[in-house]
């Protein structure tokens, strides 16, 4: 088991540089660059120069990659060519609020979806799986920010519960993971459904009503345990479709965060600090397929054999 | 179970596909919405109450009433012609971004299925690691490399999705390249083009449609977020995201800018849904990633 | 008082507005410590009437009708929860197949434990002491290693025998066994057959078998009863049954019993297909396949008649002679 974390552990350092790179000439790609906002009106051929030379711009792609590269690692990220400030600062900063944005939006996804899944499932074909299936299918059918803006108005405006905009407390929290967490939990609770319906016709669930076993354990105790292994696999599999919704919902909500600190990076051509943000989010998504994908081989007696 | 098979048996695969989805009543309704969509965006301009883009400076951000069913926005433009304008933005954005997510898929998958070796290893990683990048953020960077704009958005979002299509072709063809009618192809002299896009992929595309019907209601969501963080469709085109976008500024005065055009989509993105899952079922698609 | 007695039991299902109603008219009676064997080619109805028997039907969605009396009660009127406390308590059942009976996730140990638990009210390490004690009464080698184990990591062979523990564990007064040894090989299905005898004579259990394999219930039977195409064809006792089969399709089976080295599965060996419940013949359902048919059989069903010894059988051939003499 510890050898298979340790195998995938480093597994992601090739997919850092990869990422890295990809990102890193993407980036390249784009046209126009911070200098010129930087530079006054009137400003002469040298002025121009001596600022590329400055931010390292002017040497070649390759060499600007290792640089970089040789930089990141030892913890520098460069400056923000606009807020003129350490990117590490700026990202340390903002990645808590983007953190547990995620964390708690994953966790609605999860638990929500699995309850609306295992009711659906249990009461197939009923009214009740109809209403939590449309529950469902709503919360991949609207964009993350629509859902955040209806909470607002819905929850903010007119019944007052939870702030507007911000980020101070927990209460700011709430409805900006409920916003991201529906989409989720949509997607958790169709694939526990699927896959709980998949397993009734197991011939186990057979043995467990012959051992007069009530439904409800049957239920939760064993098709629900063995459902919830293809439910982990999606989760970690479709981790940055269900995060993906947080860029725009930092906006929404106005909360710092990594993806409206992207966003405005991105407008203004700020290079280094589109760079890191851009890395930092694939990079946590990535960890987190990881880490969904040990506690899957943990949760499972006959994938923890395949790794032993 | 017996019976659909002796029933079935003369008719042609579509014709079974096509009663198999009667019978089906979510899949119907799906059906009926994708098909009320279609004749939304090709009738849009006579179905439209007032000009899309006619601006009434003195009736901006009216509440929905008699004269303006769904209200007016911001330039006092009637929201049911825009929104009614919007369907065929979105259809088509939909439809061309996953066109494009496909063929890309296609290509890649087949290649890498087929060729096997170092060819899949290098193809397989390149998908992976597209996909375990949030979408919206590949495509945020396109259409920063690209430039704004309706056709880059499609060109974006249709390059952010094409890795689940490659997959889904790989699986196929892996087990499809091993059959004694590839060999036989092959050994009648048919090149290895020929086997890949004239045999084997025709032959693998069945989840690939189920998973593209999912996917336009994906790229359409996509497409309105983009409009709403202002990479999208720019302002005097009646795109959905693009109206939600102006109309936040607007929200505690006229929220139905925002409410109506993301309730169209919600009714859109259901019908492409709902239709994926029926076809899901009746295509006895066993590959369960595709069903989401 | 007969420890089971099934009458006229029948299952339907209805899908597409169609109903069908692939057992019907199904009656005998088990005393306690008997062996009863049901046989009957694939499709004849014996898993189903096994699951009848259970009260698992309604899971799949078949109606039941008729009587199931057990213990002097009839198990058709209890309530779902009552139901529960028979099923793995008083009437245990061991699956088809043991290789995918048992939930995979869980260690085997605490899936025996899980019934006892339940029904005998123990806590967790006095069942697991049973457990323990019924692994090794089993013949499990190391039992306290198998407990810790999950059902991939087990042979068929100790999987089938945890299946049994999980049966036999609760001191149920029937058991019912559903082809419980087509899995394994010639030795273990020998043992396990051993096991079967030794808990009728020894505890008073009462076994029904079901199988397709006559070998198997030449061995351990005491009653047969010969299912075709869901009707009970002939019912008696296992000597007189071997001895002088009356049913023209019990004759048939007995015709190609296997010998020793012969393949198994060699029942197709009659002519034709059972047919299915979609499309049973009117009349006697072994009509297409009877050497004997005569023109009756394709009119009307036969009823079963009690001939002298007891022994009980539906065929048009009986009912003439009874008539006659
Ligand atoms: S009733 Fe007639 S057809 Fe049926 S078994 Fe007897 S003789 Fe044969």
């Amino acid at each position: 088991m510890w050898v298979y974390v340790l195998r995938r552990t480093l597994l992601l350092i090739p997919i850092f540089f990869a990422i890295s790179v990809v990102i890193f000439s993407l980036i390249h790609l784009v046209p126009g660059d911070p200098i010129d906002s930087l530079l006054g009106p009137g400003s002469s051929k040298g002025d121009r120069a001596e600022l590329l030379a400055l931010y390292g711009l002017d040497k070649p792609l390759p060499m600007q990659y290792l640089y970089w590269l040789k930089d990141f690692i030892t913890g520098d990220m460069g400056q923000s060519i606009i807020e003129k400030q350490p990117v590490a600062d700026m990202i340390f900063y903002n990645l808590p609020f983007t953190m547990r944005l995620g964390l708690l939006s994953l966790a609605i996804s999860f638990f929500l979806g699995i309850f609306l899944g295992i009711i659906s499932a249990a009461a197939k074909n009923t009214f009740v799986d109809y209403i939590a299936m449309i529950i469902a299918l709503l919360g991949v059918t609207v964009p993350a920010f629509w859902l955040g803006l209806i909470l607002i108005l819905a929850f903010s405006v007119n019944l007052g519960w939870f702030p507007v905009s911000g980020s101070g407390s927990f209460s700011h929290l709430v409805l900006p993971a409920v916003a991201v967490g529906l989409g989720g939990a949509g997607l958790v609770a169709r694939v526990t459904r699927v896959s709980m319906l998949e397993m009734f016709n197991k011939d186990f669930v057979l043995l467990l009503y012959a051992k007069g076993l009530s439904r409800n354990v049957i239920i939760v105790k064993h098709v629900f345990r063995n459902a919830l292994m293809p439910v982990i696999t999606i989760l970690g599999l479709r981790l940055g479709w269900i995060l993906g919704g947080a860029v725009s919902i930092e906006i929404v909500f106005s909360r710092p965060g990594i993806g409206s600190m992207l966003l405005t990076a991105l407008f203004r051509r700020d290079y280094p600090v589109v760079q890191a943000s851009l890395i930092f989010l694939t990079m946590a998504v990535i960890i987190g397929a990881f880490i969904t994908d040990i506690i899957y081989s943990y949760a499972d007696p006959r994938v923890r054999d395949v790794y032993k | 179970m017996s019976k659909v098979g002796t029933a079935s048996r003369h008719k042609s695969p579509w014709m079974i596909i096509v009663k198999r989805l009667s019978g089906n009543k979510m899949g119907m309704l799906g059906v009926l919405i994708i098909a009320t969509l279609i004749l939304i965006a090709i009738f849009a301009p006579l179905l439209e109450p007032y000009s899309f883009k006619a601006q009434d400076i003195g009736n901006m951000n009216q509440a929905p009433s008699g004269d303006h069913l769904l209200g007016t926005d911001e330039f006092g433009r009637d929201m049911l012609s825009r929104i009614l304008r919007g369907a065929r933005i979105s259809f088509v954005v939909g439809v061309a971004s996953v066109a494009i997510s496909v063929v890309i898929g296609c290509i890649v998958g087949a290649i890498a299925g087929y060729y096997g070796g170092v060819v899949d290893l290098v193809l397989t990683s390149i998908a992976d690691l597209t996909w375990s990048m949030p979408a919206i953020l590949v495509a945020l960077l396109l259409v920063a490399i690209i430039g704004p704009g309706l056709e880059s958005v499609v060109l974006a979002i249709g390059l952010s999705y094409w890795s689940q299509y490659a997959r889904l072709i790989r699986g196929q063809i892996l087990s499809l390249k091993g059959s004694v009618f590839v060999e036989a192809t092959r050994s009648l002299g048919a090149s290895d083009f020929v086997i890949l896009f004239k045999h084997l992929v025709p032959n693998s595309i069945s989840p690939v449609i189920v998973a593209a019907t999912i996917g336009v209601g994906n790229a359409i969501v996509l497409e309105a977020t983009l409009g709403f963080l202002g990479m999208g469709a720019q302002p005097p085109t009646p795109s959905w995201g693009a109206m939600m976008s102006s109309g936040t500024a607007y929200l505690f005065i006229s929220p139905w800018v925002i409410i109506f055009p993301g309730i169209a989509m919600m009714i859109t993105v259901l019908g492409f849904n709902l239709f994926g899952d029926a076809l899901v079922d009746i295509m006895d698609v066993k590959n369960r990633e595709s069903n989401l | 008082m007969s420890l089971l007695k099934v009458s006229n039991l029948a299952v339907e299902f209805t899908a597409d507005k169609k109903t069908v109603k692939p057992i019907s008219d199904i009656s005998f009676t088990m005393e306690p410590g008997e062996v009863l064997g049901v046989v009957g080619e694939t499709g004849s109805g014996k898993s189903l009437t096994a699951h009848a028997i259970m009260g698992l039907t309604p899971l799949v969605g078949g109606k039941v009708s008729g009587s199931i009396e057990f213990d002097g009660v009839n198990l058709l009127t209890l309530s779902a929860s009552e139901m529960q406390k028979v099923r793995g308590a008083q009437i245990s059942f061991i699956p088809q197949n043991p290789m995918t009976s048992l939930d995979p996730v869980y260690r085997v140990g605490d899936q025996i434990v899980e019934g006892l638990r339940k029904h005998l009210k123990l806590n967790r390490w006095k069942a697991k002491t049973l457990a323990l004690e019924l692994m090794e009464q089993l013949r499990i080698p190391n039992p306290k290693r198998v407990f810790e184990q999950y059902p991939h990591q087990l042979s068929g062979g100790l999987k089938q025998r945890i299946v049994i523990a999980i049966g036999i564990g609760t001191n149920p007064k029937l058991l019912i066994a559903d082809e419980p040894t087509t899995a394994l090989d010639v030795t273990v299905q020998a043992q396990i057959m051993r096991l079967f005898k030794e808990l009728t004579t020894e505890k008073g259990i009462g076994l029904m078998l079901i199988t397709h394999d006559l070998g198997v219930i030449a061995q351990v039977c005491d009653k047969i009863a010969v299912l075709y195409a869901g009707n009970l064809v002939e019912y008696g006792d296992i000597r007189e049954v071997f001895k002088k089969p009356k049913h023209p399709y019990t004759k048939a089976l007995l015709d190609c019993i296997p010998y020793i080295g012969m393949e198994k599965g060699s029942l197709a060996a009659i002519e034709g297909n059972v047919p299915t419940a979609t499309n049973f013949p009117i009349g006697c359902r072994f009509a297409p396949r009877c050497g004997l048919v005569m023109p009756k059989c394709t009119e009307s069903f036969p009823d079963m008649v009690e001939l002298a010894g007891g022994a009980r059988v539906a065929c048009y051939k009986y009912t003439e002679e009874t008539v006659a003499g």
